[in-house]
């Protein structure tokens, strides 16, 4: 298979057949957390979409041109997390300086991306999967921060609608919001039969 | 004392109440023994980063805090992720890398946050037994709905004998996979609901 078929394949794979947020249970703190809105959502997907690209191309590098050849995988988890709290921080500044607006709407949200486990667990799964070249390793990183930003975004539209819905009183709020990902999870288990490598 | 241990435990819950750490209570739950694993894990590293954030709590900075947690976490993780492929590999591969993610648990980081950076050693060390239990109580419970449900085994003990080897019972393969995690953990906590609501009358 060329390069080119191997990208969009994984590109298309980590957005849909391994969804972060719905079968790797990734990121679930902000997606019950923030789904409530979705302006709010999608600016949480933009903002993790962008740092999962930084931190994923960044530990990626580090990891293979740093500790690799020097033996230090032992330091692994260190760096990795090191790498996204100054990438947060940095994108904070950055957007601050720049981009005031944008910056008032993320508010809350930029420093708690560093706590947040879809970016670390996205770099830790592109190590588990011995993904040995960089651009494979981006669009993985794109791909899942796309794939965090659709399924968050979904969760919002359809809990918009069930403030409508007649929900009983003890499952009200936190347990449907997990039933309803549990639907949410059994869709997209329909994509799991899509591509065969 | 003996109150801030049972906090943890029932009123203040991590899993069931607060709702930190979802990420591996969902996870890892497929199975008694690996949610078991775990949550011994979770123990320790708690422990060992609310003892140390505890020490060091008079020379943290504020801009500086996360920081800090983040990298005493993950020095403790780094110990367990070794200890575990050297001595329970077999469980390791299985965890993957649910183990490297303890380090962004919000239970770890809300604990040394909310605790350990205000209190003495000793409280530190009663409020992460608690909440590590608590999580661990917790982990186990959903752990073994989903392993009876979709494999009719607890710890790898037969409980409803299987219709494949002779039995009624036929598994719920959906109890294994993503969908039955949510589902089952959004109705423990309706079930939770339910029982402190009553609790209270």
């Amino acid at each position: 298979m060329d390069t080119l078929t191997t990208l969009i394949l994984g590109f298309i794979s980590i957005v849909l057949i391994n969804n972060l947020v719905l079968t790797k249970f990734l990121g679930i703190c902000p997606f019950l957390g923030v789904s409530g809105r979705i302006d709010m959502a999608l600016g949480m997907g933009l903002a993790v979409t962008f740092v999962m690209t930084l931190s994923g191309a960044l530990t990626w590098l580090i990891d293979h041109m740093l500790l690799m050849p020097l033996g230090l995988e032992v330091l692994r988890y260190i760096c990795f997390i090191l790498v996204i709290a100054s990438a947060v921080q940095l994108v904070e500044m950055y957007v601050r300086k720049f981009f005031p607006a944008l910056y008032e709407s993320f508010g809350i949200f930029l420093p708690l991306i560093t706590t947040n486990c879809a970016i670390l667990g996205l770099c830790l799964f592109i190590n588990l999967w011995g993904i040995d070249n960089l651009s494979t390793a981006v669009v993985l990183s794109v791909g899942g921060g796309i794939g965090f930003s659709l399924a968050i975004c979904i969760m919002a539209g359809i809990r918009e609608n069930l403030r409508l819905a007649e929900v009983p009183v003890a499952l009200r709020g936190a347990p449907i919001t997990l039933i309803t990902a549990g639907i949410l999870a059994l869709a997209f288990m329909g994509f799991a039969g899509m591509i065969k490598v | 004392m003996p109150k801030v241990f049972l906090a943890g435990l029932w009123s203040e819950n991590p899993v069931f109440r607060l709702l930190l750490g979802m990420c591996p209570t969902l996870a890892v739950t497929t199975g008694a023994r690996p949610a078991l694993t775990m949550g011994v894990s979770v123990i320790f590293v708690l422990l060992c980063s609310n003892i140390m954030v505890s020490l060091m709590r008079n020379l943290l900075r504020p801009h500086l805090r996360i920081l800090m947690f983040a990298l005493t976490i993950s020095t403790f993780v780094t110990i367990v992720d070794l200890f575990l492929k050297a001595y329970q590999p077999e469980m390791s591969g299985v965890l993957g890398p649910y183990v490297p993610l303890i380090i962004v648990n919000c239970i770890i980081i809300g604990r040394a946050e909310a605790c350990a950076s205000r209190n003495s050693v000793f409280t530190s060390i009663v409020d992460a037994l608690g909440m590590g239990f608590g999580f661990t109580v917790a982990l186990v419970v959903l752990a073994s709905v989903r392993e009876i449900l979709s494999h009719g085994t607890v710890f790898g003990l037969e409980i409803l004998p299987l219709f494949k080897s002779g039995g009624w019972f036929h598994g719920w393969a959906m109890m294994a996979m993503p969908a039955g995690a949510f589902i089952t953990l959004g109705l423990l906590l309706g079930l939770v609901n339910v029982i402190s609501r009553h609790q209270e009358k």
